[in-house]
């Protein structure tokens, strides 16, 4: 609770080893809150959390995981090296494997050559950068990453994305809170939706095939006879002269509905079936926006 | 381990940061100036033939300003130093990264404690040495109990350090700053009023002492300080820092040192239980 307001209320989500797990909902949903309480920066006013089976207030399970927050601000007279070497040894990683470890982290968020440079110095994507290399320091199992790809140019995006995706390969789990739902919907493999401090719903976005599926037509002999009969498959129709364009619930009925087109003597041109984005479903979730 | 890690990060930035160096050369500055005032009242002195009894007194009681801004420098810097140190990364949001790392967060106060702790202690000698080291240099002159006097202005420092800390639990840095030299005032006009009240005999003034004394014991443990170290000329002319006209006791010793453990477990318990 935030004075009167419910932030975060019956929590509940199962995420499985080795997956990327995109945390969605408008501003004040309680997104960042819910990722808090996990790592027990905030107290639930009631009940408990529970993290990796353990409660969140258990200082020891923190080992196990790794956190990048939102505007990442960190002691800003330290270096970059410096900086991975204390949350490092903060997270009780060991003074030799430190040694190895980071120059392979800098590397990896493309930081070696600023290696040196004090924080105060970097640009926020630099700081981005440098925030997510000291999430890793300790091969956490979970990682919560909090708007990791704002501030960062194009380039910066992709590298982000290609170390989450290489976090997985090597069976960490990574729970993403972002924004640029294009960027979710390429990197993340299951979702939440989250509206006022509530799970609304979840998908699994490799799976997604079911839900709505639009499908743009363009034929010509198309009578009104021949979209009729398409009904029992579709869940709407619209025909203006040659374009023709469906909603189905199900990728499996594509091929049942392309068949009934031809075979009532449709000359199809083109058959597009487009998955419904994620922008969509979020909008479709959530309601529109009616301020706020 | 964790303490001992913001320990040395405490350190660490106050060095990296420049304030442990910026303080040494004010210090320095402090030094010399005195060592200069020093010399020149001894040429003085000199040059009149005055009575070597005089000549100690007023150069002891000389020793005593130099200490008593000694003080001074160690409560204000103690306070200028740490006053950010919680509320400032509570509110940036600073505290989230090292917050969630596997350690308490009693360990994260008190291992900024004791990095300050160490700064100060440092600061304390560097400084209460200097002085004293300058006074008997040029005027042959000493405290009559250095050791048990710097100990005493370093637990004035440290308790500082501590009520710094605690409201910083609670307040932002401009609120915290404001709320702790507002308690060292009081304390600093309850002893004056408590020093005043052995010379008009008023229980009214020595009861407001005793009670500014009991909300914030720092000028208390100043007037320890003085007490002890003060020859007794010095300690007999009222309204100054260093009276002995009303010396605190030794339970008011205790009562810092628990007033000063208190504070820290209040630190600690709303720094563990707030949200960040």
């Amino acid at each position: 609770m935030y004075g009167n307001k419910v932030a975060v209320r019956n929590l509940s989500l199962n995420v499985g080893r080795g997956k990327i797990f995109g945390f969605l909902g408008p501003n004040g949903a309680g997104k960042s809150t819910s990722i808090k309480m996990l790592l027990g920066l905030v107290k639930p006013s009631a009940g408990e959390a529970f993290v990796l089976g353990s409660p969140s207030s258990d200082v020891e399970i923190r080992r196990k995981i790794g956190f990048l927050p939102e505007d990442f601000r960190f002691y800003e007279w330290l270096t970059a090296a410096e900086l991975l070497k204390l949350h490092g040894r903060l997270c009780g990683v060991p003074a030799r494997t430190l040694r190895d470890r980071i120059p392979v982290l800098l590397d990896l968020v493309g930081l070696t050559p600023h290696r040196d440079k004090r924080l105060s110095d970097f640009s926020k994507g630099m700081l981005q950068r440098a925030g997510l290399a000291q999430a890793l320091i300790h091969d956490p199992e979970l990682i919560f990453l909090d708007e990791p790809t704002s501030g960062l140019d194009p380039m910066g995006r992709r590298l982000v994305r290609d170390i989450i995706r290489s976090q997985r390969e090597r069976g960490a789990t990574v729970f993403l809170n972002s924004h640029l739902l294009s960027e979710v919907e390429i990197t993340c493999d299951h979702v939440a939706f989250i509206k006022d401090g509530e799970v609304i719903a979840t998908r699994d976005l490799q799976a997604m095939t079911e839900g709505e599926i639009r499908v743009s037509v363009r034929a010509r002999k198309l009578s009104m006879k021949i979209v009729a009969g398409l009904t029992s498959w579709c869940t709407s129709t619209n025909l203006e002269e040659e374009q023709l364009t469906l909603t189905t619930n199900s990728a499996d009925r594509l091929p049942d509905l392309l068949r009934h087109l031809v075979l009532a003597g449709a000359d199809v041109y083109e058959f597009t079936p487009e998955k419904l984005s994620l922008e969509d479903l979020f909008v479709r979730i959530m309601g529109e926006d009616r301020g706020l | 381990m964790g303490l001992w890690i913001m320990a040395e990060i405490t350190f660490r930035e106050a060095a990296r940061r420049k304030i442990l160096w910026t303080a040494l050369i004010a210090g320095i500055g402090f030094l010399a100036v005195y060592g200069l005032g020093l010399h020149m009242q001894i040429a003085e002195f000199n040059g009149r033939n005055v009575a070597p009894f005089l000549r100690y007194q007023i150069l002891s009681s000389m020793m005593m300003i130099g200490l008593y801004t000694v003080d001074l420098l160690a409560v204000v810097m103690t306070i200028l130093t740490s006053i950010d140190t919680i509320s400032g990364e509570i509110t940036s949001g600073t505290i989230h990264a090292i917050a969630m790392k596997p350690i308490s967060r009693w360990q994260i106060l008190m291992g900024k404690w004791t990095g300050f702790a160490g700064m100060i202690a440092g600061y304390v000698v560097i400084m209460f040495g200097g002085t004293i080291a300058v006074g008997y240099w040029l005027g042959g002159v000493a405290p009559q109990n250095p050791i048990r006097g710097g100990l005493f202005v370093l637990l004035e420092c440290l308790l500082a350090l501590t009520v710094t800390l605690m409201f910083g639990t609670w307040f932002s840095t401009l609120t915290n700053g404001v709320i702790v030299l507002g308690l060292h005032g009081l304390a600093f006009m309850g002893g004056w009023m408590e020093q005043m009240s052995g010379f008009t005999q008023s229980t009214k003034l020595v009861m407001v002492g005793v009670i500014s004394s009991l909300i914030m014991p720092s000028e208390s443990v100043w007037r320890r300080a003085a007490y002890e170290m003060q020859s007794p000329l010095a300690g007999s002319l009222q309204f100054t820092p260093f009276a002995d006209v009303s010396v605190p006791s030794m339970t008011m010793i205790g009562y810092t040192c628990v007033y000063l453990i208190f504070a820290m477990a209040i630190a600690i318990y709303h720094f563990h239980s707030r949200d960040l």
